[in-house]
């Protein structure tokens, strides 16, 4: 089976993030970058199928030169190749503009199965694996747990709300959303980090595959949101604020 | 404008809690952009319910029934939505940001050449036209975005965003639509929905509940609010990443895909306050937050903070407690 894994790369969990300057994104000029947390899911499921079916595992990113890092650890995880399409900076805001850009990417590829996380941790559309799918004309499923080979296709499991679940059937070639926490991460290993040096990484311009294109939407400017609850915020040594806390909780709120 | 479309999510004739909200945001939308307000409903047999949205005041309630809507697929609510669009040419289409609404909405907008704001928060209406806000990076930011090129216009709206008791009430016409739908232009097959965890802990009765997120860093770190948990008498839940983990039962998450809670105090410990997390919790009477990021957003829902150090500032408040 051969598997795309699309994987974005985003500031990592941690990170005390600002905004710019101008408001028009983050200031990202000395932040830490990781993979983007589900689209490590997706990539944990993609290799795991292969290991289950056997196959390939090919890494599609988009994103500046640093998402280099993010491809790599991927290909050190086991991942046997990569594409890398180079964008300036972030890249598109407009995951249709994106999307067109990544099925261009994979035309020669003809993918069996396509997967990426549910939503990235930055612009949280949670949208472009869906869009990918429409584009490239294959049938899709979103927040999936579980998926299993069943008959020519798959059987894969969907998360609904309130603690529902539902099997889907469908044909291959398809595509899924993994959600995240499904199963555990694997790390990389020595012999992966090794091996991941000699693997190829076919990088292509943004521009080859259409560029920018027209967007249909427009990030006009990002801010922090402003307060809509008063809170009383205390910091400072802990041993005072956990006294002003306590305080306020027993004679303020009554609630303990 | 040639009108607002609320497309309303229904299982079995009834609606989804947040469709009414979905339909109050395009009253809203309607009102102040001088628009007429239309509405859908899909499904097979959906007359009664098409009825109850007849209730509100709408130009018109579109029934589009055929049995191969009887089940959901993004392909079968695609190919009938995109033809009521192209049909009746709405400038702007809501849906409520449902699970369902996520897996069909931006290939229905694809489909049409167009891309969805998804999880709108707030709007504002700027020289005629909307400006949507929505929100970035897990809510520690919210983003202006604006429609750029021609209609339809696609946007999804946050669960809470607007208020469904605000409904103008009325009475509107239904028209049925039969779509033409063939079984083989839908391609997945759903099966039946079913359910995994019992629920043996119930969370919904808990006056106090002391919660734990991430940056408690390992398993063995739980017992640290553990003991906060005991000496506040409080039951302890987390939120999913923790019971993702193993590191609590998943009967103890709590949030959109766990349970709803509303204690008279709710303490959230390393918890960053995503929207699905806050979802769970955000009726609570009162909320405590403690983290190390004074940006985090659980502090926007929290009437009391400490920012700091959960290490540090628990154990404290266990002592604190004591006294
Ligand atoms: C479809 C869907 C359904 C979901 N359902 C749910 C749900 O039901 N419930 C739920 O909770 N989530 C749910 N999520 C996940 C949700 O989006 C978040 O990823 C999750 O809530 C984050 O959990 P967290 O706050 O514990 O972790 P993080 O977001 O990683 O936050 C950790 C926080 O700990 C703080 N911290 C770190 N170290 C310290 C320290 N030493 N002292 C103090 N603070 C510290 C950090 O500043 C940060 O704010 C769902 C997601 C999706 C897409």
């Amino acid at each position: 089976m051969k598997i795309v894994v699309a994987i974005k790369q985003a500031p990592s969990r941690d990170s005390q993030l600002k905004v710019n300057a101008s408001g028009s994104w983050i200031d990202d000029a000395d932040l830490a970058w990781e993979i983007n947390e589900p689209d490590a899911y997706a990539l944990e499921a993609g290799l795991q199928l292969k290991e289950k079916l056997t196959g390939e595992v090919v890494v599609l990113c988009a994103g500046p030169e640093r998402a280099g890092q993010t491809i790599r650890e991927a290909l050190a995880k086991g991942a046997d190749r990569a594409i890398h399409i180079e964008t300036e900076k972030y890249g598109p805001a407009d995951p249709l503009v994106l999307a067109r850009m990544m099925a261009r990417a994979l035309e020669a590829e003809k993918p069996d199965l396509v997967l990426t996380g549910l939503q990235s941790d930055d612009l949280g559309y949670g949208q472009t694996g869906v869009i990918l799918a429409e584009v490239m004309g294959l049938p899709h499923a979103t927040i999936i747990m579980n998926i299993e080979p069943s008959g020519g296709g798959i059987k894969v499991k969907r998360e609904l709300e309130d603690g529902w679940f539902q099997h889907v059937e469908m044909p291959l070639p398809a595509l899924l959303t993994i959600q995240s926490g499904a199963t555990k991460l694997r790390y990389a290993t020595l012999m992966g980090i090794k091996k991941a040096k000699t693997r190829e990484v076919r990088r292509v311009a943004a521009a080859e595959l259409g560029g920018a294109g027209e967007a249909s939407i427009r990030l006009e400017r990002i801010y922090t949101p402003e307060k809509t609850k008063q809170s009383q915020i205390f910091d400072g040594p802990a041993k005072e604020a956990a006294a002003k806390l306590v305080e306020k909780l027993r004679f303020e709120a009554r609630a303990i | 404008m040639s009108g607002v479309l609320a497309v309303l999510e229904q299982r079995d004739g009834v609606l989804h809690k947040s469709a009414l909200e979905a339909l109050a945001a395009a009253q809203q939308v309607g009102a102040e952009l001088g628009g007429k307000v239309f509405a859908a409903v899909l499904g097979s047999g959906v007359d009664a319910v098409a009825q109850t949205v007849a209730g509100y005041k709408l130009e018109k309630v579109h029934a589009i029934d055929h049995e191969l809507l009887k089940q959901y697929t993004p392909d079968g609510y695609t190919a009938a939505l995109k033809a009521l669009i192209e049909a009746h040419r709405p400038e702007y289409v809501l849906f409520p940001h449902t699970y369902q609404v996520r897996d069909f909405a931006p290939k229905l907008a694809t489909a049409l050449n167009r891309v969805l704001v998804s999880d709108l928060i707030a709007h504002r209406v700027e020289n005629g036209a909307l400006v949507l806000v929505r929100q970035l990076f897990q809510g520690k930011f919210n983003a202006d975005v604006r429609f750029a090129g021609e209609p339809p216009y696609f946007a999804s709206i946050q669960a809470g965003a607007f208020r469904a008791d605000k409904l103008e009430v009325g009475s509107a016409p239904v028209e049925k639509t039969v779509p033409e739908l063939k079984a083989d232009q839908v391609r997945t097959r759903p099966l039946e929905l079913f359910r995994e965890s019992q629920r043996a802990v119930d969370l919904g009765a808990a006056q106090i509940i002391v919660s734990v997120g991430r940056g408690i860093k390992e398993a063995e770190n739980i017992a640290v609010v553990r003991k906060l948990a005991e000496a506040l008498g409080a039951e302890l839940a987390a939120s999913r990443p923790i019971c993702d983990n193993g590191w609590l039962p998943m009967e103890r998450q709590v949030g959109s895909s766990g349970q709803t809670v509303a204690p008279k105090l709710y303490v959230a410990v390393g918890i960053s306050g995503a929207i699905q997390h806050l979802v769970g919790m955000k009726g609570s009477k009162t909320i405590v937050a403690i983290n190390k990021d004074p940006e985090a957003p659980i502090f926007e829902v929290a009437d009391y903070g400490i920012v700091g150090d959960l290490f540090e500032v628990v154990p404290a408040l266990v002592e604190a407690l004591k006294k």
